[in-house]
């Protein structure tokens, strides 16, 4: 084809509509995350001190990117790996360097997540440095993500996903897209008694209502996004 | 308060703890540790309620999951109440209240009882098939007499306001059942270090250990019941779950566990806790290890309250202390039953005789043991008949040759009020069943052991016919290191069965049905079926009357059919349908069990998906700005869509009026973040976009957009949307609200099966986009305000065209498209941002009276242009040319599309295809309900020819009169013709065919 | 409920994370415009509904969003074989036959 032809003088970059999608800082404009009706800072705060077998932390308004590519396309892998540090994971594998990480979502699709404040740079930064046939779409409107932690984390998960949670097939480290309650969300393990589930931001409100009527036996507590 | 059947030691009660409970609106004492059936036994109670049928009294018979008779209606309250609960399952608790459920209208006196009293004649099997079939129209009248006198227990009229959940688990090694078998094997299976979960139904495990006098490893079998419990409980990785019944057994080695979790403290489940919860779990192993059922024998009158199972009587007296009679009769067809008349001795009341139908009888131990004790036993006997109508008074026994199929000698009576029957052990093969194994028939057995499988399972015990104790642990033993093995555990050192002592008995006989000095049908009842109220002489009938098949016999005399799924009656009810058709039991085969084994409640299988949470409900960014408008709301798919914006007082006509005027006036404002958005890149992006639309893509430039129909390979239409051209290789396609999924799907197999060579990624952003769109003649000033950054006049941004921009510091991509004929902007930010972008635009349109609309508003503007909505307009049987949207098709491109070939197919090229075409009413005012069909003549008899249908109208209050959008049969040739639509009311509404865009056909609104 | 072992995450998961599609192997026809009608029909409409082995596409929809092949006996249940597009079944209704022929 001979557009083909023309585009593989391009580079990714010049092939794709990019755009900063949030406001430039100085403009004082904050973003909503979807679960910003509840309020979970007010929350956080009449709970403090506060602990419990079941905690939950909103990690809100964080970056997340959808890296589609190819593992045979060295210079897509080699591009990530030089903006974030981080290699991509292997099937069902999250990789983290601090605030960054990466979760293997298919064979050709990863979800990076990372401070909010970074999207822009993070972004245009993975754009211009991979090449080749993949893609990089900034979905962070799109969803939003949940930290589960306590000793009964993992009763809630048995209460809502189909998925073996038990350590000798959930290990630290794992991560699995799956059903979740009548919804789906990204679901990892990161410490033994620490989860992380990543929802859609339609559905979010049904899995807060599904999570407070799940963790009604272990007087949940909410927790303040550091 | 006094219970006359308690005895005074011995049990598994709490004594300490007196607690009351409430049967049948009278008050009676009880223990802790009793069930309901037991403290009912104790407190005297013979008639627990009716039969189904024939309305005799019934009493209680057996003393777990198989009982017939004995099914309650529970709660204290209207919001607790719960049916069909067996009262041998229930455990008492302080405050428990029962009802009979059959019993109508009371168990003592009941008008139903007449039919029983008339005879079988009333009511034969097949009854229901044969009598209620006609006349139909007094179905009605039937009906509600046979419902409420067969009493089949009744839901609660208030929500239940306990929690329920489900727990999803996944196990090595699931054992199901809890006796010597089970206990045994999860010995093995938990020392392995494997995660294992045995379940059993029973407030206790131990199964028949509980009522057991033997010795297990030189102690006491309840002794070793408790170090072994305390065992199990010492592993972590083991879970033990009582009072939970594996209640189906499906693919794939997945269970399901109905756990009752607070059934036995209380009427309603403690704040926060779950009242039951349902297990669904995915077994690497499982080991059945259910044991099996007592076999009652079939004489005449052995439903008379005081006929009970000889097992049960015992488990009666060992458990619960209770002694249910006075005098007792055991007939016995082998050794083991004789424990029960032993144990009614011990516990100090009289026992008139041990019938036992072989002519050689137990083995010498055991005789010499009933000689000990001074029990009579009588070899080579049988009960024919029990007397009494609300208790046995009398039983009538007779000689029995050694087939079973003939009484010698006299019929002579004994006196006794009770009369324990033993036919022998049905293996309980049920779950064996669900996975669609075939029983196959044991003689050695003398029941239905369970057949080969393809799940991952072993059975182990008297599931498969082991009934002494000994080999029951050694088979357990022996499954547990089996499933250890298979299961990818090991075992350190040697494995012992646990022992007992070897018992020495006789073989029991094979007898199911006593023969009665008369014909079986003159004969007084001998049930089969408690339950169903199913008799031998129903059975032999059947198979007079020509049902040859197993299947067939069940289902004319509905036996098997209840609650308790035929766990006492079906072996007999082969038997005695075998024996009529002369043929053996495996050939005439047996009926399959099927999930579940005991009934479920619907709070266990419904979890927490019911109310609030029984459907997700999807928001957008701005819900909460709708809510606090007042909108109300529509569902379109799981989305809440706002619907429209009522004021105070105004009525849906009045608002849609006013919010429709207002876009055509000035301009409306209106949430679409719901419709699907993909966001597609890759050199052959243009390319799959060309093969998956019927439009042409090849020329789309970057910074356009374009509509475009997709079709199935059949060539009809099923979603619609505009994609944009971003650049090179990337476009954003929109898609219907309710198919963003399916054309997603859609996309993705034709990449990955069809196309893979294409180079295309395909990833839903419709969660990351909101999209407020503002339409109306003013929308420009209102978006000017907004816009921060780009020249939005006509020439800089035409209609069709995309751009980024910055909307109040928000970057954004502002797209010129319309969807309901007037100049639009659809503006895209960041859904974290929808929210504040929405507030800004309805300030800055605050002098322009920007009207916020819903979809009843939108429908109408868009009917108003003639745009189709694809799954309203369409239904899966129009192609684009159907619609008048031929110019949507680009039949030369190089590629065959997908839809091309199918709608050039000889059927959807032909003439008098139904096509969409508009309508205007001869009565401005009137408006043609959707779904209505069109005819020439309304006059014509029915059934009339039918054109097509409606498929939207509504009143246009721009245009002043009602609009609607139809198939009509060649529609587009047939523009001025008026049709007819016949109302189910027999007035007809009068239209005339015209073209469906009403409002501006030229298009210049938009364009402006 | 099956479980299903998804070749592209390389473990089992529960059915509820996935879609059956249907009879797998069915290509689109490379030039549609020169099938018949009634070849046309064939394509759209008809399908096989064996009693034994079924070759059957799936897509693994909450999770991988992968679609792949299951080779499935309709009688049993049993899933012999998962296999990812392009590539063959080695469980088809001939070596089921032969093997039963086999051994009796």
């Amino acid at each position: 084809m001979s557009d083909q032809n023309m585009n593989a003088t391009l580079s990714y970059a010049q092939t794709i509509n990019a755009m900063q999608q949030r406001p430039v800082t100085e403009s004082g404009i904050v973003g909503a995350s979807p679960l910003a009706h509840v309020d979970f800072a007010q929350l956080a705060t009449a709970q403090s001190g506060q602990s419990s077998t079941v905690e939950l932390t909103e990690l809100a308004l964080r970056t997340h990117i959808v890296l589609r590519g190819s593992l045979n396309n060295v210079a897509f892998v080699e591009g990530v790996k030089a903006v974030l540090g981080i290699e991509l994971p292997g099937a069902l594998k999250m990789h983290s360097a601090g605030a960054v990480s990466i979760r293997w979502i298919s064979p050709d699709e990863w979800l990076v997540v990372a401070p909010g404040a970074r999207s822009n740079e993070i972004e245009q930064g993975l754009i211009d440095a991979v090449d080749g046939h993949c893609a990089v779409v900034n979905v962070s409107g799109g969803q939003t993500i949940l930290r589960l932690s306590g000793s009964d984390a993992h009763k809630v998960l048995q209460k809502s996903v189909p998925l073996d949670v038990h350590s000798r097939s959930f290990p630290i480290g794992k991560v699995v897209t799956s059903v979740f309650a009548k919804t789906q969300a990204v679901i990892s393990r990161n410490a033994e008694n620490q989860w992380e589930l990543v929802i859609r931001r339609s559905f979010s409100d049904y899995v807060w209502l599904w999570l407070q009527d799940c963790c009604a036996e272990f007087d949940l507590v909410i927790k303040q996004d550091e | 308060m006094n219970q006359p059947n308690r005895l005074d030691q011995g049990g598994r009660l709490e004594r300490a703890t007196a607690i009351s409970f409430e049967f049948n609106g009278k008050k009676y004492p009880g223990f802790v540790g009793d069930t309901l059936a037991s403290a009912l036994l104790a407190n005297g109670i013979d008639v627990i309620g009716r039969s189904f049928k024939y309305s005799r009294p019934r009493g209680i018979v057996a003393a777990g999951a198989e009982e017939p008779n004995a099914i309650m209606q529970l709660g204290a309250t209207e919001a607790t109440q719960v049916p069909n609960v067996r009262a041998t399952q229930q455990e008492l608790y302080n405050g428990l209240v029962a009802k009979s459920t059959n019993g109508w209208p009371n168990v003592d006196f009941d008008m139903m009882s007449t039919l029983g009293k008339v005879g079988a004649k009333v009511m034969p099997p097949g009854f229901y098939y044969k009598t209620f079939m006609y006349p139909k129209s007094l179905w009605s009248t039937y009906e509600k007499f046979i419902r409420k006198a067969a009493g089949l227990g009744r839901s609660p009229l208030e929500s239940d306001p306990d929690r329920y959940d489900h727990y999803h688990q996944h196990a090595d090694i699931v054992i199901v059942g809890a006796g010597p078998a089970g206990l045994s094997a999860a010995l093995v299976a938990a020392r392995s270090g494997a995660r294992v979960i045995i379940a059993d139904e029973q407030a206790e495990f131990g199964g028949s250990l509980l009522h057991s006098q033997e010795q297990i490893e030189g102690i006491d079998a309840l002794e070793w019941l408790a170090n072994t419990v305390a065992e199990l409980a010492s592993f972590p990785e083991v879970q033990m779950l009582p009072r939970s019944t594996v209640n189906g057994y499906h693919d794939h080695n997945f269970l399901t566990i109905h756990q009752r979790c607070s059934d036995h403290v209380a009427d309603r489940a403690a704040k926060n806790s779950s009242r039951q919860r349902m297990h669904r779990v995915r077994a690497k192993w499982v080991i059945l290890a259910t044991g099996s059922h007592e076999r009652p024998l079939v004489y005449a009158n052995n439903d008379v309250p005081g006929n009970m199972l000889a097992s049960a009587v015992s488990t009666y007296i060992n458990r619960y202390a209770v002694i249910p009679g006075h005098q007792l009769v055991l007939m016995t067809t082998n050794d083991g039953a004789y424990n029960t008349a032993f144990d009614w001795h011990n516990a100090g009341r009289k026992v008139v005789a041990i019938v036992d139908t072989r002519a050689e009888g137990a083995a010498a131990a055991v005789v010499a043991k009933a000689a000990l004790l001074g029990i009579k036993v009588m070899v080579g006997t049988a009960v024919v008949e029990a007397q009494g109508s609300k208790r046995v008074k009398s039983v009538s026994v007779a000689g029995l040759n050694s087939a079973g199929d003939k009484l010698v000698g006299e019929v002579s009576t004994l006196v006794c009020d009770t009369l324990a029957s033993s036919g022998g052990w049905s293996p309980a093969i049920h779950l064996s069943c669900h996975t669609g194994a075939r029983p196959v028939w044991s003689d050695e057995v003398i029941g239905f052991i369970p057949g080969d499988t393809l799940q991952q399972q072993l059975t182990a015990g008297s599931i498969n016919g082991c009934f002494d104790l000994q080999n029951t642990l050694i088979q357990g033993t022996e499954a547990g290191q089996q499933a250890v093995k298979n299961a990818g555990f090991s075992l350190e050192g040697e494995v012992v069965a646990p022992t007992a002592a070897a018992v020495v008995i006789n073989t029991g006989m094979a007898l199911y049905h006593i023969p009665h000095p008369k014909v079986t049908s003159r004969a007084p009842k001998q049930f089969v079926d408690l339950q169903n109220d199913v008799t031998a002489a129903g059975i032999e009938m059947a198979t007079l009357e020509g049902f040859e098949s197993i299947e067939h016999v069940k289902r004319y005399t509905a036996m098997g059919f209840g609650t308790d799924q035929g766990k006492l009656g079906n072996i007999n009810g082969m038997a005695i349908a075998a024996k009529s058709m002369h043929k053996t039991i495996p050939e005439t085969g047996t009926t399959i069990f099927r999930p579940n084994y005991t009934p479920v409640t619907f709070g266990a299988i419904a979890g927490r998906h019911c109310g609030e949470l029984f459907d997700p409900k999807r928001y957008t960014a701005m819900h909460q700005w709708h809510l606090e408008r007042g909108a109300l709301f529509e569902d379109v798919g799981n989305w809440k869509r706002p619907w429209y914006f009522p004021l105070k007082g105004e009525s849906m006509q009045q608002t849609l009026e006013r919010e429709c005027l207002a876009v055509r006036a000035s301009a409306g404002i209106l949430d679409a973040s719901t419709l699907g958005k993909i966001d597609i890149q890759g050199p052959d992006a243009r390319e799959f976009l060309g093969r998956v639309y019927t439009n042409a893509w090849a020329k789309l430039a970057i910074g356009k957009c374009r509509y475009g129909l997709m079709c199935g390979e059949d060539g009809m239409v099923f979603d619609d949307g505009v994609t944009a051209c971003m650049a090179d290789n990337h476009f954003v396609m929109t898609t219907t609200t309710g198919g963003a999924a399916r054309v997603l799907e859609w996309l993705e197999i034709y990449h990955q099966t069809e196309w893979p060579e294409l180079q295309v990624y395909f990833n839903s952003v419709t969660d990351h986009w909101s999209t407020v769109t503002v339409t109306g003649p003013n929308a420009r000033k209102i978006i000017e305000q907004v816009v921060d950054d780009i020249d939005v006049s006509n020439d800089a941004f035409k209609y069709m065209d995309w751009k980024a921009a910055t909307v109040k510091g928000v970057p954004a991509r502002i797209f010129r498209i319309s969807f309901t004929g007037e100049l639009s902007f659809e503006i895209n930010v960041q859904a974290n941002y929808g929210m504040r972008i929405w507030e800004a635009v309805m300030a800055a349109g605050e002098e322009y009276n920007l009207t916020p609309y819903g979809t009843e508003s939108m429908h109408i503007l868009r009917t108003e242009k003639g745009f189709i909505i694809a799954g309203q307009d369409t239904d899966g049987s129009v192609h684009p040319y159907d619609l008048g949207m031929g110019w949507a098709v680009s039949q030369k491109k190089p590629f065959s599309f997908i839809g091309k070939r199918g709608m050039n197919r000889e059927d959807c090229v032909k003439e008098g295809r139904k096509q969409l075409v508009g309508l205007k009413t001869k009565d401005p005012m009137q408006v043609i309900p959707e779904g209505a069909q069109a005819v020439d003549d309304p006059n014509q008899p029915i059934p009339m020819t039918m054109l097509g249908h409606v498929t939207s109208s509504y009143y246009s209050a721009c245009l002043g009169h009602s609009i609607a959008m139809a198939f009509i049969r060649d529609g587009h040739k047939r523009m001025g013709d008026t049709v007819y639509y016949p109302l189910a009311d027999g007035q007809s509404i009068e239209a005339i065919i015209c073209s469906p865009i009403f409002f501006d056909p030229k298009g210049e609104q938009q364009n402006v | 409920m099956f479980y299903i072992y998804c070749p592209h995450c390389e473990e089992h998961r529960e059915e509820e994370e996935f879609h059956a599609v249907g009879q797998a192997h069915i290509p689109r026809p490379l030039d549609p415009e020169s099938c018949s009608d009634k070849q046309w029909g064939e394509f759209l409409f008809f399908r096989d509904n064996p009693r034994g082995l079924h070759h059957e596409l799936w897509v693994h929809a909450i999770g991988c969003r992968k679609f792949f092949n299951i080779t499935r006996d309709t009688q049993t249940y049993e899933i012999k074989e998962v296999y990812k597009i392009g590539e063959k079944p080695t469980f088809t209704a001939d070596v089921a036959v032969n093997a039963v022929e086999s051994t009796t």
